[in-house]
Formats: structure tokens, C-alpha cells, sequence
């Protein structure tokens, strides 16, 4: 077998298993025939392994035939040839994609098998790994895309699947509302992601993501565009990727997608997701080499990040959120190191980062017990005193950072306040006017629109069994 | 024009016209759903072999072999081309499902007959050419839906209103173009006449009150076939000069944008459903005035996505206001534990409308962006700003209907045996079309050529070569040998563009 086609099998394979696992556990589901507790989790362990081994195979041939970039053309998807309409399907392998695929199996297989235990007999267990099976695979598809519809691909699934986790506990508003508030960040994100698309095609004429990836393999590529080009392009693909890693000011998403049940909090949220802006930073790299205001841009947005996350994680009264803005503080750094040209460094932080946030999340329901052993392990308590830093500052200022702390630094609601109550404001004015206009028409006077009780009305049994009879 | 083998063609018109006329008759109630159905199935069937048909003998029109205006000595009444082929199983599709979903008692027989006749005449207008017949079959197309009204005893002055300004702009239209056929305003009366038909922006305010006052059933067909766009495409534009278009294009994009926005503070469901529906049929108008072979290709795609996409999702709403009555946003209803299929499926509907990537929409999307980029660059914004904004709608309406504490209740609330076939064939199209759309988009792609051609006919332009200049949409790999990037060298030449300007 050549190494062509065992590189070919090995990465087909790696995609392939998530896509099987998700057919099999979305189909049965769809069909009504869903899989017992015992048989999901397997598929899933068996799935994650495979998919696994196979990442790893990939890498092992990488590094006995010194290759750096393994491409798996899976060809047209859509083509119009005579327009010159290609839509490709193409994954590749390279130093970023596959130690990214690599942690993303390892991460997700653990938390696979942790909440097996954890969700044992719960309500939404199936669609737990439903929505586990989709982000699973999104990720996967994202960390080895090798075009922008395939990237956008995995990156909708991770999207979609983090909101629906989110709300996992659904009987409960909070969760639903702190979904539909992830949700509304990412598609955001989204829009930013599709826009820097069309100004690539607009300034360039072309469509080919290449452009923004450079010549060479990662990360030493040299991306071809224009200074300005790459400005205008590269700050829309950093609202995207604020968007995706919670950056100020989308960070307010973060700590709400911790009202998730705790294993897709630390493997999504905590692991993961949070990292998926920086990984698409990461991808598009080159073109940060080519204007120095861009990297400044990415630098300070990760600074000032990294700033906020550490004293808003000071304040928070729950370890989940705590863990939430500690989280946001390093992806703060590592977007820093991705604007000063440490690509490495950035890979490696994340990788370390995503493990060690992990653990700390699938043990915070434990933190009371953990606390004790490390209090009668030292003999006596934990220090509760300020940090040294804030020891020096005024009690006003003390008193000021705690606040920002406390109210998330505001970001919430200066959305809420700038963009939001306007946006909201005018089209319910825009809808009131609509009625009056069809009472004009008509001259009937329309219902006016009142505020409900949060109930819901019941069905009416007899129409309902007449039905079913 | 070849002739099909079978008179297909009016096979598939006649057959609901006929189950009409049985069900005038009141047969028993049980009856009305198994006439429905047959009639509707067998309209499908016969739409689909007259495209398998076509495909098979690779012609590029067809019609029956016994068409009366062929018999007659002169152009056939029923055809099909490339753009009305695939069309009309769709149509007919969309009506097979919306039987299929619809329950027992909401099928009675004057209803049922209204929705067959329905059937019939939209059928006959997508496959008509014939100007004036198409006219006359787009006015016949709005007396079903206001008969309904004016029995039920609901408003019908807005209705009224705009359809019979729909229909005299037509005629003053097509009157005036029979005069002079390079009139400039008579090209303008029938473009405002079928922006008043698919309630473009500001003379949309018949769709909410159609979705308020008729059955959900027949307020879903009446528009989601978007018979706006394809009279567009049959009278308007081969013959519609650019800054026409431009200007048509603007206002759908304003629509868009405007409808996606009130989309998101409706409370009530069928407000919302009406306004999402419009952002979306906004978007396929967009495409459709770019005039580019890409942009239509877009809008064609598109175009059958949302019809698709936005029947089931108006399915599992009508579904669900079956069981729980006429449904309010502002409310969370907790029916997930209840019936989680349809959830699914309302969630990939709306997902498959919004063109998330591994739906059928998706594709429409980029080609609809594709197209409009290369008119206005700030068009192909707006595109993906409105895609965000219905996202966000879709997901409100699921979050809104599916969580929340669960209700107790005492009656079965699943879906029944013709329903789950309904989801489960909606949600094989979606996903099937999303994961293997070459072929579809092949088919539209021809459709959108013969348009294009059209139009150079009429304005006397050659059809311009596409650009040389390969762009591998969407390849991350770098080209073989990468170009150095040069501020003077201009992007390459616009597919179609100078068509487009004519």
C-alpha cells in the first residue's frame, strides 16, 4: 500500500468515524428507535477510538516521510465548470490541523466516557450524545478543513451543537435564554466569517480561501494580499473569531454557557469551543504577517481580554464561572501570542490550556471535597486575603474593579443597551405601525399584542383524542 | 420541443381537478383524505416522470402528445423546459405533504376541493409559457384562498385590495407590452405586479393578514411555491431592462432585511412564520435581478430550498396548532418531551431555510451571494446579515415551542403514522439535498443559461464568455504556482456582468 493511500484511508477514516457515530445515533433518534445508555456509550468509545487512532496514524506517517502537509482531495462538491464555480471538498493535515484533531478526540472521548456516568438515567441522555455526536464531528471537520465551505461546515455544527447544550436543561428558562443569547453571539460570528469571505472575493476576484493561508505549508505561509487587504479582511475574521472565544466584548456568552450540564461545559466551553476563534486565527495566520496594524489589533483585543477575564474571575461566587473567565483569560494570552508571531507557542498553550481546564471542570462538582483534602493536607485553611497587586490599590478603585468585575464588565449590557433595545425597539414600532396600517386596510382592529404569562395553553383534549382515535 | 410518451403534463393538472369536483359532491368524510391524497399523489407521480422524461431523452422542452393548443395548430397550452421541470414535482410535492400532514378533520370537503383546485391551477401556471395564460392562471390562482375567506366569514378587504392590484397591473402590463413590446412601463407595471404577488416591501401587508385569517394550509400554499418568482422569470425578466432590476433588487433586499428583523419581535407564530417566509422569498428575488447565470443558479436553488424548507417548518407549526391551538412566541411551551420528532424536524427546516451548511439551502446560499457579489459587493453582505438574523428567528421559534417546563397532559400528543411519513420525507430532502446537491444544481444551472440567453436575445447582446481566470472557490490549499498579489491588476472579469448591464 502506498503512502498515499494509507494517508488517504488514515484521515478519511478520522472524519469518518464522527460522521458514522452521528448517522447512527441521529438516525435511530429520528426513527424512534433510540440506542440504550449501554450501546450509545459504546459506539461512542468506539467511534472516538477509532477516529483516534486514525489521527494519530496520520501523524506517525507525517513523521517518517517528513511530510508537512498532507492533502485529501475529496474533489467537486458542487461545480459549475463553465463558470468556474467549485465548491471542494478537500481536508488537509498539517502541523496545526492534527494536533488539534488529535486533542479534540482525546478531550471529547474523555468526556464521553465521564458523562456516561454523569447523565446515567437522565431525561436527555440520548440527546446529550446526539448533540455530543454533532459537535464532535463539526470539530473534527473544522480542525482539518481544507476550504472555507468545509470549514464553515464544522464550524456551524460546533455552533449549533454548543447552543443546543447550552439549553440542554430546557424545563429551566435561564438555560433556554442563555442558549438563545450563545446562539445569537455565534451567528455573529457567523456573519463576520461569511463577510471577510465576500471582501476576499470582492477585492481579490477570487473565492479561494488559499489567499488568506499563504504559499507555503503552515505556518510559514505568505498570504497574497495587500497590507489594507489584509486589514479590512483579517479585523472581520477577528470579530469572528471574538465571537466564537467569547473576546471582549462577546465574552458575556461564556460564563452563560456554563448553565450547561458540566461535561459539554468543560469540554466545550471550558476545552474546546472557546478555542475555536483562536484556532481559526491560527489558520489564517499568514495574512497577520502582512500588516502590522492587524497583529496590533489581535494583540491588544487579547490583551485587554486577558485583563478583564482575571479580575472578572476574582469576583464570580460559583466555580464554574470562575473557571469560565479563567478560561477567557488564557485564551486572551494565547490570542496576544498569535498577534506577536508566536504561532507555536499558541498552538502548544492551547493544547495545555484545553486539558488542564478540562480536569479543573469535570472536578469542580467535587471542589468541596477537594478544598477540604488540601486544607487538612496543609493543616490549616486557605488564604482569603486580597492579592498583593490590589492589596496597594484605594478602596475606590478596589470598590470600581469589584463592580466591573461583578457586572461582567458591563459587556452584556452595552450590547444589550447599544445594539440590542434599539434594534428591538424600532421593529416592534415598525410592527405597531404594520397594524395600524391593516386596521386602515381592513377596518378591523387587529389584536393588539400583550404580554403573556411565561405559560402555555393546554391542549384541548377532546379535538386531541378525536385525533388519535 | 419533443412529446412525451404520456400526456403527463395534464395528468398531473387534471388530477386534482377532478378529485375537486368528487369532493364538491360530499362524499363521506372519510373519504375527502383518501380522494385528496390519491389526487394529490398521482399529480406528483405524473409531474415526475414528465421530468424524468425530459431527462431521459436529454430534450430541453417538452409537452403532451394530445395538448390541445398542439391539436389546434398552434403552441402547446402545457410545456416544460429546463426552468418549469423540476418545478412542478416540487409543487406538487409541497401539496402531497401538506395532505399528508394535515388531520382528518381539518380536511373537509370544501376545503380540500379549494386546496385541490389550487393544486390545478398553480400546476397549469408553472407549466404554461403562453404570457396571457399564465396571467389568466395567476389571477384564477388567488380566487381559492379568498373564497375560503369570505366563507369563514374573516377580513377579506386587504386580501381583495392587493390581489386585484395584482392582477389589473398584470393586464395593464401585458396589455401595454402586446402594444408596444419595448415598453418601459409596461415592463414596470408587470414588475410591480409581481412584487405586490410576492409582498415585497411596502406592499407586503396581505401576507401576515393571509396567515392570521385563512386555515394555516392554505395561506402555506398559496405562497411558499412562490409563483411571484417564476411569473418574474416568465414575463419580466427576458425583457426587463437593468435599471429595472437594480432598483427591484434593492427593494428585495430592504425587504429581506426589514422582514428578517420583524421576524424576531413577533409573538405570534404565524406573524413570524409570514415574515420569515418573506425575508427568504426576498433573498431568491435578489438572485433572480442579478441576471447573472451564477446569481439565477443561485435564486433557482434557493428558490427550491426555501419552498421545501419553509412548507415543513410551516408543517410542524401546523402541526403543533393542531394540538395546542394558535401558538404564541411569548410563551415557552415545553412540548419537546412530547413530540421530539417534530422538534427536529421544525429545527431542521428552519436550519435548511437559513442555508446551514449540510442542508439544501446551503448551496443556494453561496451561489445567491456568489451572484450578488458580483453585481454590489454590499449586496452579498446584506445576503449573509439576513441569513444570520432569520438564524436567530428560527431558533427563537424552537426555543419558544419546544422548551420549558414540561405540560402535563392526558391525551397522546405524538405525531401520527401520515405525519412521521411527512417529517421523515421532509427531512430526507433536506438533508439529501444538502449532502448530493450536484444534480439539482445542474439542472437549475441549465435554466438559469436559457434565461440568460433569453435576455441577450431580446436586448440583442452576445452572452458574454465566462472568465478565464479559474477561481477554486473555497480551496484553503495554496495554488500550484500563486500568483503575487498586484493593487493594479483589476478582478477578473464578472461572469455575465455585461449581460447583466445591457
Amino acid at each position: 500500500m502506498s503512502r498515499d493511500v494509507l494517508t488517504t484511508i488514515l484521515g478519511l477514516t478520522a472524519v469518518g468515524a464522527p460522521a458514522m457515530l452521528l448517522a447512527i445515533v441521529g438516525l435511530t433518534a429520528l426513527l424512534g428507535r433510540p440506542l440504550s445508555e449501554r450501546l450509545t456509550a459504546r459506539l461512542t468509545q468506539v467511534a472516538v477510538s477509532i477516529g483516534l487512532a486514525a489521527s494519530i496514524g496520520v501523524l506517525a506517517v507525517m513523521l517518517t516521510t517528513g511530510s508537512r502537509n498532507v492533502v485529501i482531495d475529496l474533489g467537486n462538491w458542487v461545480a459549475l465548470d463553465q463558470q468556474h464555480f467549485h465548491l471542494h471538498v478537500k481536508f488537509i493535515f498539517d502541523r496545526l490541523s492534527v494536533p488539534f484533531a488529535i486533542l479534540s478526540f482525546v478531550l471529547i472521548g474523555t468526556i464521553g466516557a465521564f458523562a456516561k456516568n454523569y447523565l446515567h438515567r437522565e431525561a436527555g441522555f440520548q440527546r446529550f450524545f446526539l448533540l455530543y455526536g454533532v459537535f464532535l464531528f463539526g470539530m473534527i471537520v473544522a480542525s482539518v478543513a481544507g476550504t472555507i465551505e468545509t470549514l464553515f461546515f464544522g464550524w456551524e455544527l460546533v455552533g449549533l451543537s454548543s447552543a443546543l447544550l447550552v439549553a440542554y436543561f430546557h424545563e429551566r428558562t435561564g438555560p433556554v435564554v442563555n442558549g438563545q443569547r450563545v446562539w445569537s453571539i455565534y451567528r455573529i460570528a457567523d456573519a463576520a466569517f461569511l463577510i471577510a469571505a465576500v471582501t476576499l472575493h470582492h477585492n481579490t476576484g477570487e473565492g479561494d480561501f488559499g489567499v488568506l493561508m499563504g504559499s507555503g505549508p503552515w505556518p510559514e505561509g505568505l498570504a497574497a494580499l495587500s497590507s489594507d487587504q489584509a486589514l479590512i479582511i483579517g479585523l472581520l475574521l477577528l470579530a469572528a473569531a471574538a465571537g466564537k472565544s467569547a473576546l471582549i466584548p462577546f465574552s458575556g456568552w461564556l460564563p452563560r454557557a456554563m448553565e450547561g450540564p458540566t461535561p459539554s461545559s468543560a469540554v466545550f466551553y471550558g476545552a474546546l469551543s472557546v478555542h475555536l476563534g483562536a484556532f481559526l486565527l491560527l489558520r489564517v495566520s499568514p495574512i497577520l504577517d502582512l500588516s502590522i496594524a492587524l497583529s496590533g489589533c489581535v494583540v491588544a483585543l487579547g490583551l485587554a481580554t486577558a485583563v478583564f477575564a482575571v479580575i472578572a474571575a476574582r469576583v464570580q461566587t460559583d466555580v464554574k464561572s470562575s473557571l469560565a473567565f479563567a478560561s477567557l483569560t488564557q485564551v486572551g494570552i494565547i490570542t496576544a501570542e498569535i498577534g506577536l508571531g508566536f504561532r507555536y507557542i499558541a498552538l502548544v498553550h492551547i493544547i495545555g490550556h484545553a486539558c488542564l481546564r478540562t480536569l479543573q471542570l469535570v472536578r469542580s462538582p467535587t471542589l468541596l471535597q477537594d478544598y477540604r483534602a488540601l486544607e487538612n493536607a496543609i493543616g490549616g485553611h486557605l488564604s482569603l486575603e486580597a492579592d498583593p497587586l490590589l492589596r496597594g490599590l484605594p478602596d475606590t478603585w478596589r470598590e470600581r474593579l469589584y463592580r466591573f468585575g461583578l457586572e461582567r464588565g458591563y459587556f452584556d449590557a452595552l450590547i444589550d443597551n447599544v445594539i440590542v433595545a434599539p434594534f428591538v425597539g424600532f421593529f416592534q414600532w415598525c410592527n405597531r405601525q404594520e397594524l395600524r396600517w391593516a386596521e386602515i386596510l381592513s377596518g378591523v382592529k387587529p389584536e393588539v399584542p400583550t404580554k403573556t404569562p411565561q405559560t402555555a395553553p393546554p391542549p384541548d383534549p377532546a379535538l386531541v383524542a378525536e385525533e388519535h382515535r | 420541443m419533443i412529446e412525451f410518451a404520456f400526456p403527463w403534463l395534464s395528468l398531473a393538472v387534471v388530477a386534482p381537478l377532478v378529485a375537486a369536483a368528487l369532493l364538491l359532491r360530499r362524499p363521506l368524510p372519510e373519504r375527502v383524505r383518501q380522494i385528496s391524497l390519491i389526487a394529490s399523489t398521482v399529480s406528483f407521480l405524473a409531474a415526475s416522470a414528465a421530468w424524468i422524461e425530459m431527462l431521459a431523452r436529454a430534450a430541453t422542452s417538452a409537452a403532451d402528445r394530445w395538448d390541445i393548443g398542439s391539436l389546434l395548430g398552434g403552441t402547446p397550452l402545457l410545456s416544460i423546459d429546463a426552468l418549469s421541470a423540476p418545478l412542478l414535482p416540487l409543487v406538487a410535492l409541497l401539496f402531497v405533504l401538506t395532505v399528508l400532514a394535515t388531520l382528518r378533520r381539518k380536511l373537509q370537503n370544501f376545503a380540500s376541493a379549494g386546496l385541490l383546485i389550487s393544486e390545478g391551477i398553480l400546476l397549469a401556471t408553472f407549466a404554461c409559457r403562453e404570457p396571457w395564460l399564465i396571467i389568466a392562471l395567476l389571477a384564477a390562482g388567488t380566487i381559492p384562498p379568498w373564497i375560503e375567506l369570505r366563507l369563514n366569514q374573516k377580513p377579506l378587504r386587504i386580501f381583495t385590495l392587493h390581489m386585484g392590484v395584482f392582477v389589473a397591473l398584470l393586464v395593464a402590463g401585458q396589455g401595454m407590452l402586446s402594444w408596444d413590446s419595448h415598453s418601459v412601463l409596461a415592463v414596470g407595471l408587470l414588475m410591480a405586479a409581481v412584487l405586490v404577488r410576492s409582498g415585497i416591501a411596502p406592499v407586503h401587508a396581505w401576507l401576515p393578514d393571509l396567515f392570521h385569517n385563512a386555515s394555516f394550509g392554505t395561506a402555506l400554499l398559496f405562497v411558499t411555491p412562490m409563483v411571484g418568482a417564476y411569473a418574474t422569470m416568465r414575463l419580466v425578466l427576458p425583457i426587463a431592462p437593468e435599471w429595472v432590476l437594480r432598483g427591484i433588487t434593492l427593494l428585495s433586499v430592504l425587504t429581506a432585511i426589514y422582514a428578517a428583523g420583524m421576524a424576531l419581535v413577533q409573538i405570534k407564530a404565524r406573524r413570524m412564520f409570514s415574515y420569515l417566509f418573506l425575508s427568504h422569498a426576498s433573498l431568491v428575488f435578489v438572485g433572480l435581478e442579478t441576471a447573472t447565470t451564477i446569481g439565477l443558479t443561485g435564486a433557482l436553488c434557493a428558490w427550491v430550498a426555501i419552498a421545501l424548507s419553509m412548507t415543513g417548518f410551516g408543517i410542524t407549526l401546523r402541526s403543533i396548532e393542531a394540538r395546542m391551538g394558535r401558538i404564541r412566541l411569548d410563551a415557552f411551551l415545553g412540548l419537546y418531551e412530547h413530540i421530539p420528532r417534530l422538534a427536529v424536524l421544525f429545527l431542521i427546516t428552519g436550519l435548511a431555510a437559513i442555508g446551514f451548511p449540510g442542508t439544501a439551502g446551503f448551496v443556494g446560499g453561496e451561489l445567491l451571494v456568489e451572484g450578488a457579489v458580483q453585481i454590489y459587493p454590499l449586496m452579498g453582505v446584506a445576503v449573509v446579515v439576513v441569513a444570520a438574523l432569520n438564524g436567530i428567528a428560527v431558533l427563537r421559534a424552537y426555543f419558544r415551542i419546544f422548551t420549558g417546563a414540561r405540560r402535563p397532559v392526558t391525551v397522546d400528543l405524538r405525531l401520527r403514522p401520515p405525519e412521521r411519513v411527512a417529517v421523515l420525507a421532509l427531512i430526507f430532502l433536506m438533508i439529501g439535498g444538502g449532502l448530493y446537491p450536484q444534480p439539482a444544481v445542474m439542472q437549475l444551472y441549465n435554466a438559469a443559461s436559457n434565461l440568460v440567453n433569453q435576455r441577450a436575445a431580446y436586448f440583442g447582446v452576445p452572452v458574454p464568455a465566462p472568465t478565464l481566470d479559474p477561481h477554486h472557490h473555497g480551496a484553503i490549499t495554496p495554488p500550484a504556482n500563486p500568483a503575487p498579489f498586484s493593487p493594479e491588476a483589476s478582478p477578473p472579469a464578472r461572469t455575465q456582468q455585461t449581460l447583466a448591464r445591457s
